[in-house]
């Protein structure tokens, strides 16, 4: 029979356990942004000399370039669109209770459940049925239906952080409903509304699967980076990925900082109700 | 209280309902009928014609490529959860505070990585002439094929999925009523028993659901086994992108679509059925 609770050396076992699988979770992760600057072709141990040369192939590679400006138009526009989209949804779960609410929040939360395959093809389909497809705004079309969830989610956590009868309070001494919008409900949630944005913004930037099926010749960066896969080993996808990892782990960074300072908002909606 | 339908309700409720039917449901539901649609040549033509389902359920290949793809995707479910279990197990009950909330920080640094270079890395990691096989071959062994294997695909479905089942485990886990743990060492049960017939147990819903994330994320998930697996024989996703991506045959996709999307709702329905069986005893 085994002793009670402690027992230094399982402990340790499980600890270094928790750090392998760290490891194997972040090998993949290192070694892009290692193999980045080595200057061989077939990367592999040892390593070869330092180099930027993967660098500059990219940085003057007009085909990236195209890439990254439809994956920059595509990041921006799907950021705005699904926070707006989803602050509306996050808003109307947090106020109202109404008939088929359920379905209604289905239909808000349940498309990053379906397999990027699938619904790839099924937007391929849909949308050059009506002729929506191929064109620079089909990725943006499909990445909003992909990353309003994930806005929804997050501003909505915030909402559920404020006490429900501030808005009353606030239409009990006068305000509209508009007003009461203005001034508590935005004010309010305005760190989540950010790090929705960064956050809706780093998920579009990474997505490839369903931007593949429907982005025909605008491909974002991502999708060219599929293509690269397809064709011969080239260190340049490890410079591509280092360069898309720091974007999107400022993005994240930025998102948790926001939502870290949980008191930026309250402060703000405590001057406004002076 | 009951409130009317007001315009200022609409304003913030409606945009995202329009949104999600017009470009989510509508092109889910489109799949049907485009099952049964035909190409002539090379044009899709609205139809009723059962031929594509026929076609699709007499092929060898397709039935071959279902199994192999459930196979896989279930092998998936029970590695990652099996091998997820001690780690997240780890960092809810062994590690500090400060540790736990950096764990699940870089737990989710993951998701935000481009999927498809971890991939390409796991590449350079696993090839004949790769890392892996550079350092053994240091100590006199090897070279191992694990590129193009099933192993591969397994390395890369862990890739995908490892980071969410440690993570959905991780807060079952944080969550258990302490006291039940310290009631069963009291009571002298063993450390590993303790384990088996009071954790597991008291997390069983959220290690059945990591488990069933991990089972949708592998089941629909293309890249791994092409690039790490080798592709041959194909998996259903594999499938779905050639039938797509070369030439006109989009109805015989939607057929492999709609079975993949069939197979998801019965296994979902069966794993969550599961999860709450036999609660509030």
């Amino acid at each position: 029979m085994s002793d009670f609770n402690r027992n230094p050396l399982i402990d340790w076992a499980l600890k270094l356990y928790a750090l392998l699988a760290f490891a194997f979770v972040f090998a993949p992760i290192a070694a892009s942004f290692v193999f980045s600057f080595n200057e061989d072709r077939f990367p592999s141990l040892p390593l070869g000399g330092f180099s930027t040369k993967w660098y500059v192939a990219v940085a003057t590679d007009p085909l990236v370039w195209e890439g990254l400006q439809n994956t920059l138009a595509v990041g921006l526009t799907v950021s705005i669109v699904a926070t707006a989209l989803g602050f509306g949804a996050a808003y109307t779960d947090f106020r109202y209770r109404f008939f088929g609410k359920p379905v209604y929040l289905a239909l808000a939360l349940l498309p990053p459940t379906i397999p990027v395959v699938i619904l790839g093809l099924a937007m391929l389909a849909f949308l050059s049925r009506v002729e929506l497809s191929g064109h620079g705004y089909s990725v943006m079309i499909a990445h909003v239906v992909m990353c309003a969830p994930f806005a929804m989610a997050i501003i909505r956590l915030r909402l559920s952080q404020m006490d429900p009868d501030l808005e009353a309070a606030a239409w009990n001494l006068g305000a509209s409903e508009w007003g009461g919008m203005r001034h508590v409900i935005l004010p309010f949630t305005r760190p989540a509304i950010f790090a929705a944005l960064f956050i809706t913004m780093a998920v579009s930037f990474d997505e490839f699967a369903v931007a593949w099926f429907v982005s025909g010749l605008n491909e974002t960066l991502p999708v060219k980076v599929l293509g690269f896969l397809q064709g011969q080993v080239s260190p340049r996808i490890n410079a591509i990925g280092t360069f898309v990892f720091v974007t999107s782990m400022v993005l994240v960074i930025l998102a948790q900082v926001l939502l870290m300072k949980r008191s930026a908002g309250q402060d703000v909606v405590a001057d406004d109700k002076e | 209280m009951r409130k009317s339908i007001t315009l200022y309700g609409l304003t913030f409720s409606l945009p995202l309902l329009v949104w999600q039917l017009l470009f989510f449901l509508f092109p889910l539901v489109f799949l049907i009928a485009l099952s049964f649609w035909t190409v002539k040549n090379f044009r899709l033509q609205p139809d009723f014609d059962t031929a594509n389902w026929v076609r699709m359920y007499g092929r060898e290949v397709f039935w071959q490529a279902y199994f192999l793809t459930l196979a896989l995707a279930a092998s998936a479910s029970v590695i990652a959860s099996v091998l997820a279990f001690p780690c997240s197990y780890a960092i809810a009950f062994k590690f500090s505070e400060t540790a736990r909330r950096w764990s699940v920080f870089l737990m989710v640094i993951p998701f935000f990585t481009s999927y498809i270079v971890r991939v390409y890395s796991w590449q350079v990691f696993l090839s004949d002439n790769g890392i892996i096989n550079a350092a053994l071959a240091w100590v006199g062994l090897g070279p191992f094929g694990m590129l193009n294997t099933t192993f591969g695909t397994m390395i890369g479905y862990l890739t995908l999925s490892f980071p969410l089942v440690v993570l959905l485990q991780l807060f079952s886990l944080m969550f258990i009523d302490r006291t039940l743990i310290e009631a069963a060492h009291n009571l002298r049960c063993g450390r590993l028993r303790t384990v088996f017939e009071v954790v597991i147990p008291s997390a069983k819903v959220g290690l059945v659901i990591a488990a069933l994330f991990c089972f949708i994320l592998t089941f629909g998930d293309f890249v791994s086994p092409l690039y790490l697996g080798g592709g041959d024989p194909p998996t259903l996703s594999i499938l779905i992108t050639d039938t797509t991506k070369s030439g006109q045959q989009w109805p015989r996709a939607a057929v492999i679509a709609l079975t993949m999307i069939a197979t998801l709702l019965t296994v979902a329905f069966a794993a969550i059925g599961y999860a709450y069986r036999g609660r509030g005893r």
